[in-house]
């Protein structure tokens, strides 16, 4: 059994079908109960749902402040190698990118931690290419060891591995994986993806379910939004989670929506997500999974960031660079993709503090 | 007439214990402790940040109060006393709140694991505090382990529902000998004060005041409701009675004159 079973039972539903059905009264039934079902889950990603934003917005407030407080938990990437075998069509560091690659060495990763640590956050995120063969796990182990000493929470954001891999990057301090499917539709996935390791759509599948096995504390999943249809990745990505929170108790469970951003290449988003559709995706999560983190990076907008914090976010970057030795060794040349929150961890603290919330920099720690 | 709770050899006036989790500032901490009254705050190890150069918990904890440092985060027995061990290296004293958790969804505890991690610990010399499902079995075993309370849940942790394991932790109220203190799950000042009137030694209160628009009065509100609920206990109520008696219909006979 893997989520793949999960995925075929749903992989021909007639999603048109279901959503015409979607009745005003079925949202405010569905809105009234304590716990809902997948499909309930699925019909608050309808446009029928879209009329009643102002509702789900108050219940995921609710659930959130119930289940996490009024607090934001920040965190921060370092990309260490942007080297990659893979053509993914949407992605800046696509091989077929004629850009400037970088490999930091063990001594340039320090001097970006140490830089990184003046800001006070404490949750770090390790971000390489997938080109197992240049960043190896090995390269990988050795730098987390780096990172250990400046930071308490690890994650890591990487090509997929198996559950042996994971655990030996687990025993060396890695707490959280984050893990993007990008796309669950199969077919789609298989064009997106042409080549290199990251072709692999069952093993890309697997690999958030292998680091569980792996036990690792955290995982974080999600699709990038824009290119499929969002509502039946927005879906996907909901039963995923829910999966994975059902067979791996102790494991916390977040997901991050990413919407896709202009970067190197000339990919066309086929898909747009509007603020008002981010925001009815994120509270439909939070209805259904009340206990599921949710992630926001700073490819969203400040003044979006801050007014969505109230709707159901439990963790956000800040400060970020998304391109190799961006903090101390000024490369910000070559990017994954556009950051369009540009604000330091600073700037971004008095933001969360001024309405009325804790930006916290430490929550967790491998003791 | 003075009431006393004691729990470690420590003489508590108050009986409302906090937490430090889910506030929007950790600032209000020392105007929760005052209007509250609560001598004692629970604070998430994990979460505290020795080396900080923001602002961290500790910071707003003053040092009147009794820090009751917790388990959360750990998931077996293991973690738990690898936490409390840290916690005491720390500073923070040798009172421990054991909370083992594998369970992400619905934030219940695993009261095996709690007991073996409760045995290692009062065996440290620790005043363990065990939260748990109100299972009697389980709270016998702490009393054998060496618990200094047990820690009964009223709901999961953070539902703000209410005593809704109350006729479970009357009977750990009427069955074990150490103070049982309600812990996760009341939401509203009245479930505090009818835990307290129940006989409970005491409750610990956190998301109900953290998460409420006013925390502060909030606080000050539960103070209050665990003394009202305690000196209810302590006075004892009049018996309920239905309906007034006005005849016998079953012993009746027994006075008929014949």
């Amino acid at each position: 059994m893997s989520f793949y079973d999960t995925y075929l039972k749903y992989k021909n539903f007639d999603f048109k079908n279901f959503f015409n059905s979607v009745t005003e009264n079925k949202i405010k039934y569905i809105l009234s109960k304590e716990r809902i079902n997948r499909l309930d889950f699925l019909s608050l990603l309808s446009e029928k749902a879209s009329g009643f934003l102002e509702d789900m917005a108050l219940k995921s407030h609710k659930l959130t402040i119930s289940n996490f407080g009024k607090v934001i938990l920040l965190f921060i990437p370092i990309y260490i190698s942007d080297y990659c075998s893979n053509s993914c069509l949407y992605c800046g560091f696509s091989a077929k990118n004629k850009i400037q690659r970088r490999h930091l060495n063990y001594d340039q990763i320090e001097t970006e931690a140490k830089k990184i640590a003046e800001t006070g956050i404490k949750h770090i995120l390790l971000l390489t290419g997938d080109a197992p063969k240049i960043a190896t796990v090995d390269y990988i182990k050795n730098s987390v060891k780096i990172l250990k000493k400046y930071f308490s929470g690890i994650g890591i954001e990487i090509y997929a591995l198996t559950q042996n891999e994971y655990n030996i990057l687990i025993q060396e301090g890695v707490d959280s994986l984050s893990i993007y499917q990008e796309t669950y539709n199969e077919k789609l996935y298989a064009k997106l993806h042409p080549a290199g390791h990251k072709k692999d759509y069952h093993f890309r599948l697997n690999a958030p379910e292998s680091a569980c096995m792996a036990k690792i504390r955290s995982v974080n999943i999600g699709a990038l939004l824009g290119l499929d249809e969002w509502q039946k990745d927005a879906f996907f990505t909901g039963l995923h989670a829910d999966y994975l929170q059902n067979k791996y108790m102790d494991a916390e469970v977040s997901i991050s929506l990413p919407r896709i951003r202009p970067h190197a290449g000339d990919f066309k988003i086929s898909h747009q997500i509007t603020d008002k559709t981010f925001v009815q995706i994120m509270t439909a999560i939070r209805i259904f999974m009340p206990r599921a983190g949710i992630t926001v990076s700073t490819r969203e907008a400040p003044e979006f960031r801050n007014n969505i914090i109230k709707l159901g976010v439990t963790k956000m970057s800040a400060g970020s660079s998304a391109s190799v030795g961006g903090y101390a060794l000024h490369n910000n040349d070559t990017k994954q993709f556009d950051i369009s929150d540009t604000r330091s961890v600073k700037k971004m603290e008095e933001a969360i503090t001024k309405l009325n919330y804790q930006p916290v920099f430490k929550d967790w720690q491998t003791l | 007439m003075e009431d006393i709770l004691e729990i470690g050899g420590e003489k508590l006036n108050c009986r409302l214990f906090i937490g430090t989790g889910k506030y929007p500032s950790d600032k209000l901490i020392p105007k929760i402790i005052t209007a509250s009254g609560a001598q004692v705050i629970t604070v998430a190890l994990r979460r505290v940040d020795f080396s900080a150069i923001t602002q961290n918990v500790m910071q707003f904890i003053p040092k009147n109060i009794r820090l009751l440092p917790n388990t959360s985060g750990a998931r077996n027995f293991e973690e738990a006393v690898r936490i409390a061990r840290l916690a005491k290296a720390a500073g923070c004293g040798n009172w421990i709140k054991i909370e083992v958790i594998p369970d992400n969804k619905r934030l219940l505890p695993d009261g095996h694991q709690t007991v073996k991690a409760t045995e290692i610990l009062a065996k440290e010399g620790f005043v363990v505090m065990p939260y748990i499902n109100p299972d009697l079995i389980i709270a016998k075993q702490l009393v054998s382990a060496g618990a200094a309370s047990v820690m009964p849940l009223g709901a999961p942790i953070g539902t703000n529902l209410g005593l809704k394991t109350k006729e479970m932790i009357k009977i750990l109220i009427e069955e074990i000998p150490l103070p049982i203190i309600v812990d996760a799950g009341i939401g509203k000042p009245s479930d505090a004060c009818e835990a307290m009137e129940l006989g409970a030694a005491g409750c610990l209160v956190n998301t109900a005041i953290a998460a409420s628009n006013n925390p502060v009065l909030m606080a000050e509100s539960f103070g209050k409701a665990v003394i009202a609920g305690r000196k209810a206990y302590l006075a004892g109520f009049a018996t309920k009675q239905k309906a007034a008696k006005a005849s016998s219909p079953l012993t009746g006979f027994l006075y008929e004159e014949k």
